[in-house]
């Protein structure tokens, strides 16, 4: 206890945080007693490297950041592939261009020939191969009456409008603690939705954007019950997630949020698509927009579908689509000017237990209503 | 192997460092986010180029490239500061000089390389590898001391936050038992350091 009041005396004189008296004494203790110069000069020093060290800590985040950001706008480049050629590649267009017109016309004619050929003859796509992970609410609601839920459904949506049919749930994370939520768009397959925290809580928001395509949809809670958070504990991550790395996932396919853990088997989606990840991991309905986190606790993606023929084939968006819808509404739309994406997370090195303890509060259960 | 060598690097050798450089470098030692923007903008590519041409990867690269940033930042933070040449030429000798290092960590080879001199950057890149090597030990020694003082400590050296914040972020009754809480894990972690730090040098 004297140690702890010793230092606290030191760190207010380095501080320069002491009354004029108390100043004269401390300086003339210090004379007097050489171990307590020490410990001054000791811990001055000390607190200079603890300043140099956050000064260069903080300055290679802003780095990561505008690495990202510059990335994005395509002002650096992002890949490893150049973007132009050089200037033996265009000399040679030049002279092969006549030659390489005529052969492309002929392999274009070609490929179009039998493509025609293969849709023709091919089965019909079967377009249910995919499953959203929304759950339909009308569907399930036989499995309610039996697990007994429906009374607890009524009494606990008291937020929801008279009348109104509720159409989907999912789940949403935050992205700005001052209350910006992502999910799926097949989430939000109504026209109002509230969210719910993990302790059953809930909050009015309202739908901010819909992007149909990309499958994503950003919300905001807009209720007066509602704490903004800080600073969220996770960051949302840039850069693609590696083949074979642990990623866990926080989700409601049930009124309680579930953990589930798993890991990444293909770094792109179904059929190929680049924009989504391919995970192997247990999801159920009402995963969908729940986020996955790898072992750092960086969001690296979002659920959102999974195959029905085979188990544990689970599709994620990439979450550097996140930053681009975010990016493109900024421009669009005011409302978005302040928020920013959590960029650091402080739940590295830490054991799953407490990961989840921090990160559950800033998952969300949605449901949508007509 | 490809060669460590660009023209307009040769051919700006001479020239004294720029007016507007030198204001640009002040913003950046300011924490002014938007001069390490320009910065970054204006020299990424050409250095991705470089290690890339020089059997290195894209990360490699960003790596490479934001060390430099980072002594580059402590230089302009530094009182005794000029820029004797162009901007781009010292970031390029930089991290020409830093992927040499690395390629020659890594056992791989560096021949054809040495001809093509760019600027002397030798003594910066002491004075920054000097300074990381002290930083490693605090990293270390806040990666060594558990949780909550970890986090404790960071929210209140790093990210600046105040005592009352980090007693409603990290559930204390108030700001007195952070404090109490704060000094505890700061004497550890004082302990820790000084373990591997020397005063006297």
């Amino acid at each position: 206890m004297e140690d702890i009041l010793l230092l606290n005396t030191i760190e207010r004189y380095l501080e320069g945080r002491m009354l004029p008296e108390e100043k004269s004494f401390f300086e003339e203790l210090r004379t007097n007693n050489p171990a307590i110069d020490q410990m001054v000069v000791e811990h001055k020093l000390f607190l200079q490297q603890m300043d140099e060290y956050a000064d260069v800590k903080n300055f290679k985040e802003s780095l990561h950041e505008i690495h990202s950001k510059l990335s994005i706008t395509g002002e650096i480049r992002a890949t490893e592939e150049p973007e132009g050629f050089g200037g033996k590649v265009i000399q040679l267009w030049n002279r092969y261009k006549k030659v390489t017109a005529i052969a492309a016309s002929i392999a274009g004619i070609t490929a179009l020939f039998i493509s025609a050929l293969a849709i023709y003859f091919s089965p019909a796509a079967d377009k249910n191969q995919l499953e959203k992970l929304s759950k339909d609410v009308e569907a399930i609601k036989m499995n309610q009456q039996v697990y007994n839920k429906t009374l607890k459904e009524v009494t606990a949506s008291n937020k929801i409008p008279k009348g109104a049919v509720l159409k989907t749930e999912g789940t949403a994370f935050l992205i700005d603690g001052k209350g910006f939520l992502v999910t799926n768009a097949h989430v939000i397959d109504g026209s109002g939705a509230i969210v719910t925290d993990k302790d059953g809580n809930e909050y009015n928001s309202r739908i901010l954007s819909v992007d149909r395509q990309k499958d994503l949809a950003v919300l905001q809670i807009d209720d007066k019950d509602f704490t903004p958070i800080k600073t969220l504990p996770y960051s949302i991550r840039y850069e693609q997630p590696d083949l074979g790395e642990e990623l866990f996932t926080l989700g409601y396919p049930r009124d309680e949020i579930v953990y589930n853990m798993g890991y990444l088997s293909a770094k792109t989606g179904y059929k190929g698509d680049t924009s989504s990840c391919q995970l192997s991991l247990t999801a159920n309905p009402g995963n969908s927009g729940a986020p996955v986190f790898n072992k750092n606790g960086e969001i690296v993606g979002i659920i959102t579908t999974k195959q029905t023929q085979a188990e544990d084939v689970v599709f994620a968006l990439k979450s550097n689509n996140v930053f681009k819808m975010i990016d493109s509404l900024k421009t669009t739309d005011t409302s978005f000017k302040n928020v920013k994406l959590p960029s650091r997370s402080s739940l590295k090195n830490m054991d799953r237990v407490s990961q989840v303890k921090k990160a559950e509060n800033c998952v969300f259960l949605v449901k949508a209503y007509n | 192997m490809g060669y460590f060598y660009r023209n307009h690097v040769l051919k700006s050798r001479t020239v004294k460092g720029d007016p507007n450089e030198q204001a640009l470098l002040k913003a950046l030692a300011n924490k002014d986010s938007k001069a390490a923007e320009t910065i970054y903008k204006d020299n990424f590519n050409m250095v991705l180029s470089l290690i890339l041409n020089n059997s290195g990867s894209y990360d490699e690269a960003r790596d490479i490239f934001q060390e430099a940033m980072i002594t580059l930042y402590q230089k302009a933070k530094s009182e005794s500061f000029v820029l004797t040449s162009q901007l781009k030429t010292y970031i390029y000798s930089v991290c020409r000089r830093l992927w040499l290092k690395r390629l020659q960590q890594m056992g791989k080879t560096t021949s054809g390389v040495e001809n093509y001199e760019a600027i002397p950057v030798e003594d910066d890149i002491e004075i920054h590898e000097r300074r990381s090597a002290e930083l490693g030990i605090m990293d270390r020694a806040l990666n060594s001391l558990g949780e909550p003082c970890k986090s404790l400590l960071e929210a209140f050296y790093i990210e600046k936050k105040s005592m009352d914040q980090i007693a409603v972020s990290f559930g204390y009754t108030n700001a007195d038992n952070a404090k109490n809480q704060k000094y505890k894990c700061l004497m550890r972690l004082k302990k820790l350091f000084f373990s591997q730090y020397n005063i006297g040098e």
